[in-house]
């Protein structure tokens, strides 16, 4: 056993790697559904959920019981295969599509093994285009899914969907051309070292300032792509009474949906990744004292959350709440201790309330703005995000030109 | 047998095994599906010999904007399934012939070849993007561009026929 466990060390620690993100993003996306309910009814002047646990953060728990114990029926006259592949098909590519993501830049020292975080190889050199590849699949969950149900408004669904990614699809791709541009890479890892050429620039030195063109591209095109409001016209309740997914129930229907928040905290990574600078700071390098500002959240945070929950309704809130904030203070103060750990938690910390601020636009959007009409869908994709990304590219590649013909570095 | 052979044959074997569906199946959207898991395993195989540009491409293109076209289309127009004609006579012996021809030809292909292919896999000639750019951009830029010339008379072709004025 521990022969077989040294000559397959690599491949262990992938599988337990794989283990471990997948338990991480499972539990991100049910409390993502909480988040968004939670910040949704904010913005609606509403509580949100508040009676499962304290402040109704067993919900997502309930939730995902509820869904596993649902009475789940198989409508008549349904293509049975495709039936049942679409909801595995459309999952399983989300999942797979985190793998290619990489979390942090320096390697964790364990039993005597470099541990990256992330699960794809280092010298992963198409990795952008993997994840291209991965979505572009991504389409056919959702329009088999509107096919086989053998229902109206599924199959209006399944195809609004295919005809909304093909679209957007191409804006998508064409849009990060100029960072690839900037970056020279494919890889990932290389994009965010590509941002950090200057260290001391810190912000300022992103891709967001030169592509602001191309951001605004693939973030709109990430959002159609994604079905998010307000591009989510595959499963328009008012119109189609749920698309695509009409005829799913129980857990093939949380299959969907967890899909759906899957892609969610892709398209937050890549955005970060791709505009944002990933895990690097936005202060210059030069400013050591900013490696205390996750200890200077954390900490407040942590003694907020005990205050408010020794004076909580019920007492399940006055004994979980206070316990919660007593360890996120202590790793707040863990942080402050051991500087090592402080200066390894950087890059994740970056990268993670970097995502965390997506998922939150993401959220506030769904709270703010109206569908689009399925005219004005196609007129925006074609009309003005394809030329926008265009003329993106065009003087992305001009100005790279210049750059090296008459050297201005 | 080493893990790369392995792998090879199950995605070899996968390949066929979608081809011979994708004739099989009787619903046009099986058959569809059929392709696309061909697609998808014969990227697997150019992975394997090392050309990860042209895996990735073979999935954007082929598995994703292509065939979600062909699907599209297929939910589109509802098609059933396909009838089938009492099979014709004539067809059985030239058929014949012309399968046992190409198995010939690519028998004698591979047998010929046989080493060349080996040192391919083992270099991975194509799998840098650079290389492969260069080889578009540079070498083979004039027939590269005629092509998309011809992809672009092709596309204002059917855009044209589609939108034939109604007299």
């Amino acid at each position: 056993m521990r022969a077989l466990l040294t000559t397959n060390a690599e491949l262990v620690i992938t599988i337990v790697k794989i283990a471990l993100l997948l338990f991480i993003v499972l539990t991100v996306n049910a409390y993502l559904t909480w988040f968004e309910r939670k910040v949704v009814a904010h913005i609606q002047s509403r509580w949100g959920p508040h009676r499962v646990g304290p402040h109704g953060l067993l919900q997502p728990l309930a939730d995902g019981l509820k869904f596993l114990f649902k009475e789940d029926p198989t409508p008549a006259g349904v293509d049975k295969f495709v039936y049942f592949l679409a909801p595995l098909l459309a999952l399983a590519l989300a999942l797979t599509s985190i793998a290619i993501i990489p979390f942090g830049p320096d390697p964790i020292r364990l039993f005597g093994h470099d541990i990256y975080l992330g699960i794809a190889p280092l010298n992963l050199n198409i990795g952008i285009l993997a994840l291209f590849a991965i979505t572009a699949l991504g389409v056919y969950g959702v329009a088999l899914a509107g096919w086989s149900s053998n229902s109206k408004y599924p199959l209006l669904g399944g195809l609004r969907s295919s005809a909304q990614m093909i679209s957007y699809e191409l804006a998508l791709t064409m849009s990060v051309v100029g960072v690839l541009l900037m970056a020279g890479s494919f890889n990932l890892r290389d994009i965010i070292n590509a941002q950090a050429r200057h260290p001391e620039r810190g912000i300022l030195g992103w891709n967001i300032w030169p592509q602001i063109l191309g951001f605004f591209c693939f973030f709109t095109a990430a959002v159609a792509e994604t079905n998010r409001v307000p591009f989510d016209l595959p499963e328009a309740e008012s119109e189609l009474v749920a698309g695509f997914h009409t005829e799913y129930a129980s857990f093939k229907f949380a299959m969907f949906f967890i899909a759906e928040y899957t892609s969610m905290i892709t398209v937050s990574c890549l955005c970060t990744i791709m505009f944002f600078g990933g895990w690097l700071s936005p202060f210059p390098a030069s400013w050591t004292v900013t490696h205390y500002l996750p200890s200077v959240i954390l900490i407040p945070f942590g003694l907020w959350v005990i205050m408010d929950g020794v004076r909580y309704e019920t007492i399940f809130g006055r004994l979980v709440l206070p316990a919660m904030g007593t360890a996120i203070t202590a790793l707040g103060l863990v942080l402050i201790v051991f500087p090592q750990v402080n200066a390894f938690i950087q890059a994740p910390f970056w990268l993670l309330s970097k995502i965390l601020t997506f998922l939150f636009v993401y959220v506030w959007m769904r709270g703010t703005l109206p569908r689009f009409r399925y005219d004005q869908l196609m007129a925006f994709g074609w009309k003005l995000l394809l030329p926008l990304s265009i003329v993106n590219v065009i003087l992305t590649s001009f100005v790279i030109l210049a750059k090296m013909q008459w050297g201005a570095q | 047998m080493t893990a790369p052979l392995v792998v090879f044959f199950g995605l070899a074997a996968l390949a066929v095994i979608g081809a011979v569906s994708l004739i099989l199946q009787k619903h046009p959207i099986h058959s569809a599906l059929s392709l696309i898991v061909v697609m998808v395993a014969l990227a697997g195989l150019y992975l394997l010999m090392g050309a990860e540009f042209v895996a990735a491409v073979q999935i954007i293109v082929y598995g994703g904007a292509i065939m979600v076209l062909f699907v599209f289309v297929i939910m589109l127009l509802n098609a059933g399934v396909e009838e089938h004609t009492s099979l014709s006579k004539m067809a059985g012996p030239p058929g014949l012939l012309l399968v046992l021809a190409l198995a010939g030809f690519i028998a004698a292909t591979v047998a010929r070849s046989g080493a060349s292919v080996q040192a391919a896999t083992q270099t991975g000639a194509l799998s840098s993007t650079k290389g492969i750019s260069e080889m578009v951009f540079k070498d083979f830029v004039y027939p590269f561009e005629l092509t998309s010339f011809l992809v672009l008379v092709a596309i204002l072709g059917a855009t044209v026929l589609a939108h034939r004025e109604k007299s």
